[in-house]
């Protein structure tokens, strides 16, 4: 499996981080060196193995299904880098 | 009063109880070695005038009696962790300037126990890296050099600056967090003592995520002692982390009798690797005779999927970041690019991450993306996830066949130089966690404890794997360990 300029730019979409299309192709390079070394699991006879979901076995925990928390609007805000009125603020998101 | 910085957490511990020290002298002979250790870039955030206030509050709580073992020992603590209003950056540009309105568990834990912070400590951005290269702060350097050379070493990663900063005793010791070796590798390359306890038993809470099955917090520290000591205050079972572990933290202290009579130590066949320096092999042919003159039993084991640890790490590993750094968005916290006329929220998302996140990171979030993606997720993401399994397998069978701890090297070289890998390619860097990166997978206890120097003056590790939750038998194996190998030496200060 090769990836080419075309996939890394798709793959750069969907983590929506901007490469420049000068950069694509070293970019490429670079996932077919990762992925050639990944490929090293095909080796792996993994028929009948179940996925592992948790590396200890346990049980999540549940409780009550209440608020513990809140009305600090101010401290969760602190960190924004544009906060008006109360909201985070973000650039036009609908035409 | 001179060199009080050099003293470790036991000593230190017992001189202040003893009233022989103040925790205010301490803290100032750290801030001073600190000052005069620029060099290192090993702190990159500093707050003197929060360690001295700990510091005065901690006298006065041994001054009353009971105080906890680390009342009063100034630390420092990786960028990592979300300390309350101070800096915790993960050492990326994407945090730059953000301040956590809260507190991480492990940090609450060690200063509700009375400890000190000198400051935030140097890493690998988002803790992804092996020698500290990708930090946006420029690179930790090691306090050790090769022979009279002046080249500058890396002191390995992701947890390089707590490594150099305890290995040059600008505090008695560190916070490191470990995702695939990022505490057991820098402590092999800088000479001092690293543990990664059982997934689960420090509480993730307010610690950066990096790939969340896979990370853990653990001490760094200048002995084994140290490390017992610090580790059990920095766990405890967390409501806040759903996979927190909820049983009780032994005294690990108590439990170092250095009596490792009749317990049953592995040597797995599998970690002979090809190309492996010969210094690397001998320390570890040592290091079981060592154990062997302490009264363990050696005997020969097999992990036969060792080979396939890190094909599939850098699947689940980069896919799980790949989801956790999502969130940084440029919207709730952090940077924000600069937009342009008419750029709408997609073109901000982009440039941000773009302009945010360096090299390395924004490679293992696609990489990570690429593996998650529609079609390729049976192939790549749910194989290697299967294959883990196996690797946990693997560990189960040998416990089961009554092996106490397995011994390995801690890292397939001694520390290298600063820019010496940048011209490899991606995979040959990863190589440095071939021995560390099992632990994680089967969220198992490994520690990395200095047991020699190579013929460049260099320190080398080696390492020793527990079974799951018994972080007391396996730092008391390591404590035996440590006797033997009676590793004192010290990097000659030049910085």
């Amino acid at each position: 499996m090769s990836i080419d300029k075309d996939t890394a730019a798709r793959v750069a979409k969907l983590a929506r981080i901007r490469v420049e299309e000068d950069a694509l192709p070293a970019l490429a390079q670079e996932f077919n060196t990762i992925l050639g070394f990944i490929e090293q699991l095909n080796e792996v006879d993994v028929s009948g193995v179940e996925p592992m979901t948790s590396v200890t076995p346990m049980r999540l925990k549940r409780r009550q299904d209440v608020v513990t928390d809140g009305n600090q609007q101010d401290r969760i805000l602190a960190n924004a880098p544009d906060a008006r009125e109360g909201f985070f603020a973000v650039p036009k998101v609908v035409e | 009063m001179g060199d009080l910085n050099k003293l470790g957490l036991a000593e230190a511990r017992d001189k202040l109880r003893s009233r022989d020290l103040t925790s205010v002298d301490l803290t100032q002979a750290c801030l001073d070695a600190i000052e005069g250790a620029g060099a290192l870039n090993a702190f990159v955030h500093n707050t003197p005038e929060l360690a001295l206030e700990q510091a005065r509050a901690a006298d006065a709580r041994i001054a009353m009696g009971d105080a906890p073992d680390m009342c009063g020992l100034p630390l420092g603590i990786k960028d990592l962790f979300c300390t309350k209003g101070v800096p915790s950056q993960a050492a990326s540009g994407i945090l730059k300037g953000f301040v956590p309105e809260y507190e991480s568990t492990v940090t609450r834990n060690l200063f509700d126990a009375g400890a000190v912070m000198l400051g935030k400590l140097n890493m690998d951005e988002f803790a992804m890296g092996s020698s500290n290269e990708t930090s946006v702060y420029g690179n930790a350097v090691n306090p050790w050099r090769r022979g009279n050379e002046d080249t500058a070493l890396t002191p390995g990663g992701s947890s390089g600056g707590s490594a150099a900063a305890v290995a040059a005793d600008l505090c008695l010791a560190a916070t490191g967090t470990d995702t695939g070796g990022s505490i057991r590798q820098p402590a092999a390359f800088t000479g001092i003592t690293g543990i990664k306890p059982t997934y689960g038993r420090c509480s993730r809470w307010g610690v950066v995520a990096f790939a969340s099955s896979l990370d853990q917090a653990g001490p760094m520290t200048k002995n084994v002692r140290d490390a017992a000591i610090m580790l059990e205050t920095m766990c405890s079972h967390d409501p806040m982390d759903s996979t927190s572990a909820d049983i009780p933290v032994p005294n690990f202290e108590a439990m170092l009798t250095g009596d490792i009579r009749g317990k049953k130590i592995g040597i797995p066949r599998e970690y002979h690797m090809d190309g492996m320096p010969a210094e690397i092999d001998a320390l570890w042919a040592e290091g079981r005779e060592m154990l062997k003159g302490a009264g363990a039993e050696i005997v020969d084991i097999s992990l036969p999927h060792t080979k396939y640890a890190l094909p599939a790490y850098y699947v689940i590993a980069p896919a799980e970041a790949s989801s956790n750094l999502a969130r940084y968005d440029g919207v709730r916290y952090g940077h924000r690019a600069t937009l342009a006329q008419g750029d709408g929220i997609t073109e901000m998302y982009e440039k941000t991450r773009a302009e945010g996140f360096g090299h390395e990171v924004q490679r293992r979030v696609m990489v990570g993306t690429y593996v998650l993606s529609a079609g390729f997720y049976d192939a790549y993401y749910n194989r290697a996830r299967k294959v883990r399994a196996l690797i946990k397998k693997d560990f189960e069978d040998v416990f089961a066949q009554g092996v106490d701890a397995i011994l390995t090297p801690a890292t397939p070289s001694a520390a290298f130089g600063l820019g010496e890998m940048s011209e490899a390619d991606p995979v040959k860097m990863y190589l440095n966690d071939v021995f560390t990166v099992t632990v994680n997978l089967a969220g198992l206890p490994g520690i990395a404890v200095p047991a020699g120097l190579d013929k460049q003056g260099l320190p080398l590790g080696l390492q020793l794997i527990g079974r799951p939750w018994e972080e007391g038998d396996l730092l008391n194996t390591a404590y035996a360990l440590e006797q033997a190998a009676g590793f004192v030496a010290k990097p000659a200060k030049w910085w």
